[in-house]
């Protein structure tokens, strides 16, 4: 069961879907075979069945998940703050402690997810219970908020103390054990839905965010009709096979993975651990030399050479060489029109034409007939768009032709040799320094699999910061 | 009456004779698994990033995040009513832009660092200059009639908001108007993530579906579905083939766009809060996901094991974000505290 929250118009918006996740392993743990071991537990001259000690329920998570201890702690304390298992010492103290304090399941009963929400009629008649059974037994705060809810529902007022009295007149007639149990329970339940003041609300769900049903979508014919039409389209849609892709991103994982600092550590230094900002400066946008890393990125793929300033330099050079440039120049003038203002736009598109499409223009560009017509079709009434077809066969030209052409030559071979590639900062004079000099290990070196080896001298080999920590 | 039930009972009935179609059509082409394709890559191993700074400054809960395109400054926004530019190199805040409305719910930075643009539960999508003496409001996008939870600029002239209202809207900035509204969705749209290319761009909403949506068409190209609540987070894998989402079913996945399915979906046993915010690391590697339970958790994407935890705050981790150089992962929390580690 989760929490619902019943709109107007009956559809349901399962909101804190953890608290299913969250009773499956509470009813997990109290499984008669696989469950935790209970005892008996004193309280004071009383004895209560059924509970637990903190230290059980961490040897118990992490047996069963197959986590380490530190997160079957978080795991557990998260059961504790959201009321489905509670202490029995130090009840107002929702923390699980790894020790021999002892824990009780909460009751379905008294879930938060069983009565939800928690109305305001209830919170009075337990405090009313609370003040009747003795009074100044109500805390600061409980009488604040008792107060005040008397003032608000002043009318039911009677009903809540005839209540608050029938309660305790039956709670006489338990034994004394299970009164007790029943009141730490209620009292556990209360404390979450109702936090004391300066304590973290775990129910806060943020932002209310208003309900709107003007604008909601209704489910009319119309709007089937729309589905069915986007259906259509949609199944016609061509779908490659999965192996393919699944393979395609296992490529693009690998081949970035030296270039990805999280994983490989980067060279110099990363600066938000060395303080130097070294390698922010060695890969401005547009540098003397260029770092080795950066043009080796050249390589990977066509729209990794357009992204970058320098690459971008390279390419046109190289292209100027095979008088071929105009298609590199149409593709940036094109891009201009696409990310820039749109007051220029008809300005732009003029431009283009004089330059690249127009019979004898300076820069004339080669596009197949069908796309030219098209195009100049389309400039009557230019608009942010009308270059895409041009521009997209011209890319393809470049990337199917030039580009691979370009990977191959000396131009590009000698920026890939003459490239830089840091040196690793030295280490710090003081070696007192307090913040970590080295990013932490790779993650391929900590890796205790067996057969790990190839990805071991992989992060050895780009980040040789093997050195000392701190 | 009986008339109008019939028709609506057999288009629902052609619809969802469609939809199984094309669920068919997605398994003619699923010949392998996720699991089966990554078994012979190394495995990361355990990843144990550190707290490199603490920014101090919001007095309130954070509650979005944004990198500049330099991968150095950084915007942040909190229900204090207040937006922090950061530079995140020296833990100085350079500019701090007082909100009209203090409910705000997501905040961007523009490519070109010139602009931040910020909205919430007053549905207006406001944009500031920041390189001006002091930060000025430039202009006030106010068409949307629900609350306004995620904004990305693709320029200086446009700019991108997803909507309570179930809407996405494309603005010109120049002029201050809607371009292009994308409908579609049946559920309040709570995320948006732009392509690599920029040609298209993905949503997630409260009716647990992500959909793909082509920015020149104005059109829903795609849907996914999967989830069974909100998606809250979503993101495109780098290489632009393929989309992440995290939501409140507790659950990250990842979805194909050329196979038009998902492929994997992370999860976990011990995991039982909702998913807020998901970033990637350069190189696609490791997912940052930030949850419910105040923990930022690290994901193998190519195998789905969870190999990492950033915890240190103190309570709900609700934005997260890895600049473009890569250099480390940055998180935001109700706790009002920022963190950047790596």
């Amino acid at each position: 069961m989760t929490i619902n929250t019943l709109a107007k118009g009956g559809c349901h918006r399962e909101q804190m879907a953890c608290f299913r996740k969250m009773e499956k392993v509470i009813v997990a743990m109290q499984d008669p075979d696989m469950g935790m071991k209970m005892r008996n537990q004193r309280l004071l001259i009383t004895v209560i069945p059924h509970a637990m000690t903190g230290h059980d329920i961490i040897a118990w998570l992490t047996h069963k998940y197959r986590i380490s201890e530190e997160e079957s702690l978080h795991l557990g304390n998260m059961l504790v703050k959201y009321g489905y298992i509670y202490p029995l010492k130090e009840p107002r103290c929702l923390v699980l402690r790894p020790d021999e304090s002892p824990y009780r399941f909460q009751t379905p009963y008294f879930w938060t997810s069983t009565r939800w929400p928690a109305s305001e009629l209830d919170y009075a008649i337990y405090l009313a219970k609370k003040n009747i059974r003795k009074q100044g037994e109500l805390m600061e705060y409980e009488k604040e908020r008792y107060s005040l809810l008397h003032k608000r529902i002043n009318h039911t007022w009677d009903f809540v103390v005839m209540q608050a009295r029938e309660q305790l007149r039956a709670s006489k007639q338990r034994r004394k054990a299970d009164r007790i149990v029943l009141e730490c329970q209620e009292q556990a339940y209360w404390l979450i839905n109702r936090p004391p003041p300066g304590v973290n609300n775990v129910l806060d769900t943020g932002l209310e965010r208003p309900n709107n049903f003007s604008c909601r979508v209704t489910l009319n014919s119309d709007y089937y009709k729309r589905e069915i039409e986007a259906c259509r389209k949609a199944l016609g849609r061509n779908r490659v096979k999965s192996s393919i892709c699944l393979e395609g991103f296992l490529k693009y994982s690998e081949q970035y993975l030296n270039h990805d600092p999280i994983m490989q550590g980067c060279l110099p230094s990363n600066p938000w651990i060395s303080d130097d900002t070294a390698h922010w400066t060695m890969n401005a946008e547009i540098v003397p030399v260029p770092t080795r890393l950066r043009v080796e990125r050249w390589s990977f793929s066509f729209m990794e050479l357009l992204n970058d300033a320098m690459g971008r330099r390279e390419f046109m050079t190289y292209l100027e060489k095979e008088f071929s440039a105009e298609n590199l120049y149409f593709w940036q003038a094109c891009e201009d029109i696409r990310h820039g203002e749109s007051s220029k736009i008809v300005e732009k598109v003029e431009d283009i034409y004089k330059n690249f499409l127009a019979p004898g223009a300076a820069r004339w560009v080669n596009i197949d007939s069908k796309t030219m017509d098209k195009t100049l079709e389309g400039i009557k009434r230019p608009h942010r768009f009308v270059m895409d077809d041009a521009q997209m066969h011209i890319y393809f030209l470049m990337k199917k032709d030039s580009y691979p052409r370009y990977l191959k030559s000396d131009l590009y071979k000698n920026m890939l040799a003459k490239a830089i590639v840091p040196q690793e900062t030295k280490k710090s004079v003081f070696p007192f320094m307090r913040r970590q000099r080295h990013s932490s290990p790779s993650p391929a070196q900590t890796a205790t699999q067996a057969g790990e080896e190839e990805g071991l001298a992989k992060g050895a080999g780009a980040n040789s910061a093997a050195g000392s920590h701190f | 009456m009986a008339a109008e039930k019939a028709e609506m009972d057999a288009l629902k009935k052609e619809c969802d004779g469609l939809r199984a179609q094309i669920e068919a059509a997605r398994k003619a082409v699923n010949d392998g698994s996720m699991s089966a394709a990554a078994s012979g890559v190394a495995s990361v191993g355990r990843v144990q990033l550190k707290l490199r700074k603490t920014l101090k400054g919001h007095l309130a809960k954070i509650y979005a995040m944004h990198w500049s395109a330099d991968s150095r400054q950084m915007v942040s926004a909190s229900q204090d009513g207040k937006l922090l530019i950061w530079d995140c190199f020296t833990g100085n805040k350079l500019v701090a832009v007082p909100l009209k409305s203090a409910w705000v719910m997501s905040v961007a930075f523009a490519p070109s660092g010139n602009l931040v643009a910020s909205g919430g539960l007053d549905n207006i999508c406001t944009v500031y200059n920041i390189k001006a003496a002091s930060p000025k409001t430039l202009r006030e996008l106010d068409a949307h009639t629900g609350y306004l939870s995620c904004c990305r600029f693709l320029s200086d002239t446009e700019i991108l908001t997803a909507s309570g209202d179930t809407t996405c809207c494309l603005w010109d900035l120049e002029t201050g108007k809607q371009k292009v509204i994308f409908t579609n969705h049946i559920g309040d749209c709570m995320s948006l993530a732009l392509s690599p290319d920029m040609n298209t761009f993905i949503s997630g909403a409260c009716d647990s579906l992500a959909k793909l949506w082509d920015l020149r068409e104005g059109a829903c190209k795609q849907t996914f579905s999967g989830h069974t609540s909100d998606i809250n987070a979503i993101s495109f894998f780098q290489s632009g083939n393929a989309i992440i989402t995290g939501s409140d079913d507790c659950q990250c996945k990842m979805y194909d766009l050329r196979s038009d399915q998902e492929v994997i979906c992370y999860q976990d046993a011990s995991l039982n809060a909702g998913v807020t915010s998901l970033a990637l690391s350069s190189s696609g590697r490791l997912i940052f996901a930030g949850y419910d339970d105040f923990n930022c958790h690290i994901w193998d994407s190519l195998k789905g094991e969870k190999v990492g935890v950033l915890s240190g705050h103190d309570n709900r981790v609700s934005c997260t974000g890895v600049p473009d150089d890569g250099m480390g992962v940055c998180t935001g929390s109700w706790d009002s505290f920022l963190k950047l580690w790596n």
